[in-house]
């Protein structure tokens, strides 16, 4: 039997606010256990919510930029459950009327090709803090600096088919989300996570087959391991006649497999109702306004501008645009005078090959677009050869300088001494009466015979420019 | 002097040097080592604290930077949060929390210059009308030791009455300052929602928490509410609204008829059945002598008011459920001593550190929000909210303030109601219609039972109509003086 597989993801992205979604203190990474949680953190008595803009701002920027609806008016409320570190003993979130409802991603399918992906919600939340079960002798330590972090949970429909596309979705709204600045995309810092729902049904099947939820994975290859094993497990389960249970499942990374957490039967009731404590969030026009004018050109504008304007392929210009970083280093390059094409091949190639080798991000490499666009330029003016340029690329890379202080300490300079030039024009002309008569008959492209017999000559360091004028003054 | 006066008087004392802020706590601490004994009303007393605040509050009258309110002595309800002192709630759950920080209307007081001098019983978790589910025990009414004071902010109402301390606050959920004011014979106001900030009430139901004062008269309660209101942007209820002087209309001169022209509803829905003879006829009597202040009454009707108590007794509860969950034992307050996993040490922990009644509200709104509950209750509990509102704004076309009993009876005595919570909840049968609102209502003394245990008319407004309110009841004060008299002397003799 051919089986289907039907996948809806609900992704985490941490909002990049400085402070807390509803409380002043600091949501940097990394800080001591309890050092950055404020006493609306920690949910003494008394203290109350007081919603953080800048979080409620990044959440309309992405229901912009996916077309999605924004609410005028949402409205926050209290998931009800009991944990340790969930210090209030609810989960401010946003239930019946979510900030964003609808939207779009368009992926590019490995199977299916471009395809769009609709989008449920998004809506704003804030994350618990953290349940340490190790090094405390049997005991559990909470840190609660995460604890009312801001998050924009964005739910996919049940659209995607494959492994392949669940990721080719998360790496889009991944670049979608750093591209309009809402999201640092952090996920060793689990700034972006994901759960997955996963169903298989057979093929032609339009009913949902009974899906299990995997929960909290942290990286595109987690996800797509998951799936696999999930959807690899859920078939077998169904051939050799059993059934799926609707579930919540871990994913193991050391097994790569997925386990049970909790069946539908025990799913808790978390008793949701709005939040006393927060009025109805009400959004103004001027407001989105304002927000809609702030926002970038979006990748997939910028894609399709590449491929009109400067006649990139399609793969090429969705590879620039994987984040707002790699596009900015293109236009940066194309701005200060390189050919759009040579950009490109250089930026995928060398460029790209040294930020894998390095795992660095564009942002921090070594060779600017000032200094990319200083080395294209002397391939476009002649100075050098694009293989010689490679040559030039590795010390630029390691710091030696800028492409002109490179090529001179290599020796790769073009010779421009008048004289020195002229007894090489001179050798060549004596050397070649015929193609010299040739050209005094008439014969024009018996000058460009020439100038390539002055380079070989000079070995490819002649200034081509000046071998022009020498050779027309002395042919004259 | 008298250290028993009104705030307004001891104001005038204090800035005519005939008195000192340090005298009058001095004076009012002996008064409180007496009485509280019997009363219960304090859970505790800052002795070192007070009397280093009045000294400073002398210090700053010196100065010539003193308000209305500095050096006056005030106690606040235990349920509201003060920097250094223990915040119980009555409960055990809380029995050794000292709070570490102060809550919004605590730090206007205090900048008022106003004397902290301990903090109020209460029902545990400001859920009561009777001030007897504490975990430390019982408050008793200073006008006859046997009977409640009201609750749930007795405690606070008590030491007014017994004139222990001139004001002090309040929380009023479902009538908690009106109810405890009428039934200890003093003056108590709930302003309108959102008027003072929540910020540092622990929360009970936070739809319908609103902090306010207790003191002898309204002139007085107008001074504490001038210091108590205002914007606080950490409370996302609270109103931003330019400041008020709530003492303004009373300061005008009086006209022999003073409230001519004021328009009094009385509901046919407060008047009728279940109302105590003796409450009638004092509210009666207290009607007349509004009249005789020029004021008009007209009867009004309030639609659906009677859904007012179980509409209150879903909202309420279901918002405790979810405010009651932070007491975990994880954190701060009392965690069981013996338990086996993570569930066990909730359920012991919560078990032992809540009292019944507590339990009672929160196992009510874990029910009324569980899935399959939740239209049929909470969410029909909110539309019926609406209409009550929607009622009284028709009843404002015709009125501008509404009249009638605080409460259906005077004090009941200690122990009576204990075993029926139905009972208890319909004493709040008037009051709970103004939290369900937000609409400001305040209670002020105007006689007495047979018992000679006080009663109290509820005086209710629109929107921001506390001025109005504080002014109806400031020209009946002047005219009358029920909010003068006094329980005897409490001592432990009187007790024996």
């Amino acid at each position: 039997m051919t089986w289907e597989v039907v996948i809806g993801l609900e992704t985490h992205a941490q909002l990049s606010t400085v402070s807390k979604i509803f409380s002043g203190a600091s949501t940097a990474f990394g800080a001591p256990p309890n050092t950055q949680a404020s006493a609306i953190d920690i949910a003494l008595p008394g203290t109350l919510p007081s919603l953080n803009k800048g979080a409620v701002e990044r959440a309309i920027k992405f229901g912009l930029a996916v077309n999605g609806t924004i609410n005028r008016r949402s409205v926050f409320a209290r998931k009800n459950y009991f944990y340790p570190d969930l210090p209030k003993g609810y989960q401010i979130s946003q239930y019946e009327i979510p900030i964003v409802n609808g939207g779009t991603i368009r992926i590019v399918s490995p199977t299916r090709g471009e395809i769009d992906i609709q989008l449920t919600r998004a809506h704003l939340e804030e994350d618990a803090g953290k349940s340490l079960h190790e090094d405390f002798h049997g005991m559990t330590g909470i840190d609660l600096n995460r604890a009312g972090t801001p998050l924009l949970e964005i739910v996919s429909e049940p659209e995607l088919r494959s492994a392949e596309e669940a990721v080719a979705y998360t790496k889009t709204l991944h670049g979608l989300v750093r591209w309009i600045g809402i999201c640092d995309g952090n996920m060793q810092e689990g700034s972006f996570r994901f759960d997955a729902n996963v169903s298989v049904r057979p093929a032609g099947e339009t009913k949902l087959g009974t899906r299990c939820e995997i929960k909290n994975l942290n990286s595109f290859r987690f996800l797509q391991q998951a799936i696999e094993f999930e959807v690899r497990r859920q078939i077998e389960l169904i051939e050799d006649g059993g059934r799926v249970v609707q579930e919540t499942r871990l994913f193991d990374p050391d097994r790569g497999e997925t386990r049970s957490m909790r069946s539908k039967e025990d799913a808790q009731d978390y008793r949701y109702f709005p939040d006393p404590d927060l009025p109805p969030l009400v959004v103004d026009e001027a407001w989105i306004a304002r927000l809609k004018s702030e926002l970038p050109e979006l990748p997939a504008v910028k894609k399709h501008l590449y491929v009109t304007r400067h006649a990139l392929p399609a793969a090429d210009a969705e590879a620039l645009v994987s984040s707002r970083e790699m596009s900015d280093y293109f236009e940066h390059t194309v701005g200060a005078g390189v050919d759009p094409r040579l950009a490109t091949n250089w930026i995928l190639g060398e460029v790209s090959a040294a930020l894998n080798k390095h795992e660095i991000d564009i942002s921090q490499a070594p060779v600017t677009f000032m200094l990319l666009a200083g080395l294209l330029k002397r391939i476009d003016d002649g100075t050098i050869s694009n293989k010689m340029a490679k040559d030039v690329f590795g010390p630029m890379w390691a710091g030696d300088g800028d492409a002109d202080e490179i090529i001179a300490a290599k020796g790769l300079t073009q010779i421009s001494d008048e004289s020195t030039l002229e007894k090489i024009v001179d050798g060549v002309l004596a050397a070649n009466a015929a193609t010299v008569a040739e050209y005094k008959a008439g014969k024009v492209k018996a000058f460009n015979s020439l100038v390539g017999k002055v380079m070989a000559a000079s070995k490819g360091k002649a200034n081509p420019a000046q071998v022009n004028a020498i050779l027309r003054k002395k042919l004259s | 002097m008298v250290i028993t006066a009104s705030v307004a008087e001891l104001s005038h004392a204090l800035a005519a040097r005939r008195l000192s802020s340090v005298e009058l706590t001095r004076g009012l601490l002996r008064r409180i080592d007496e009485a509280n004994p019997v009363l219960n009303a304090f859970l505790s007393i800052d002795r070192e604290g007070a009397l280093a605040q009045a000294n400073a509050a002398d210090q700053r009258r010196a100065a010539g930077d003193a308000t209305p309110l500095t050096g006056i002595p005030v106690a606040h309800k235990d349920v509201i949060m003060t920097a250094g002192l223990k915040t119980t709630c009555g409960s055990r759950m809380l029995e050794n929390f000292v709070a570490p920080y102060s809550a919004f209307v605590v730090e206007r007081l205090a900048d008022a210059g106003m004397v902290l001098v301990g903090k109020t019983n209460m029902d545990e978790y400001a859920m009561g009308s009777s001030s007897e589910s504490s975990y430390f025990g019982p408050v008793r009414n200073p006008w006859n030791h046997g009977y409640v004071p009201g609750g749930s902010s007795g405690g606070s109402a008590a030491a007014v009455a017994a004139r222990l301390v001139p004001a002090a606050t309040g929380t009023d959920t479902g009538g908690s300052i009106r109810q405890p004011a009428a039934l200890s014979g003093v003056c108590g106001i709930k302003p309108t929602y959102g008027v003072c900030s929540r910020y540092g009430l622990v929360a009970f139901a936070s739809s319908l928490d609103t902090p306010g004062p207790f003191a002898q008269t309204a002139e007085d309660c107008a001074l504490l509410l001038n210091a108590m209101a205002g914007h606080d942007p950490r409370d996302s209820t609270s109103l931003a609204r330019p400041t008020e002087d709530y003492a303004r209309l009373l300061r005008q001169s009086a006209p022999a008829k003073p409230l001519a022209g004021l328009r009094i509803g009385l509901p046919r829905e407060y008047f009728g059945e279940g109302v105590d003879a003796d409450v009638a006829a004092a509210v009666d009597a207290a009607l007349a002598g509004f009249r005789a202040l020029g004021a008009t009454t007209v009867e009004v009707s309030l639609p659906n008011v009677e859904l007012s108590v179980p509409v209150y007794y879903v909202i309420a509860p279901a918002e405790a459920s979810s405010n009651l969950a932070r007491f975990d034992g994880v954190r701060y307050g009392h965690r069981a001593a013996k338990y086996g996993d993570l569930d066990d040490m909730y359920k012991k922990t919560r078990a032992e550190g809540f009292g019944v009644e507590v339990k009672r509200r929160i196992l009510v709104g874990t029910y009324v929000l569980s899935h399959g509950y939740y239209d049929a209750y909470y969410l029909k509990a909110q539309q019926v909210r609406r209409l009550i509102a929607d009622g009284f704004q028709r009843a404002y076309e015709h009125c501008d303030l509404i009249m009638g009993p605080t409460a259906p009876t005077a004090a009941f005595k200690l122990g009576s109601m204990t075993d029926d919570p139905v009972k208890m909840y319909l004493n709040d049968i008037f009051t709970i219609a103004g939290n369900l609102t937000g609409a400001p209502a305040m209670s002020i003394p105007c006689g007495f039972d047979r018992e000679g245990l006080p009663i109290g008319l509820q005086i209710q407004g629109n929107y921001f109509a506390e001025a109005s309110i504080l002014n109806a009841a400031h020209r009946f004060q002047q005219t009358t003086d029920w909010h003068t008299r006094e329980p005897a002397a409490v001592t432990l003799e009187t007790l024996r």
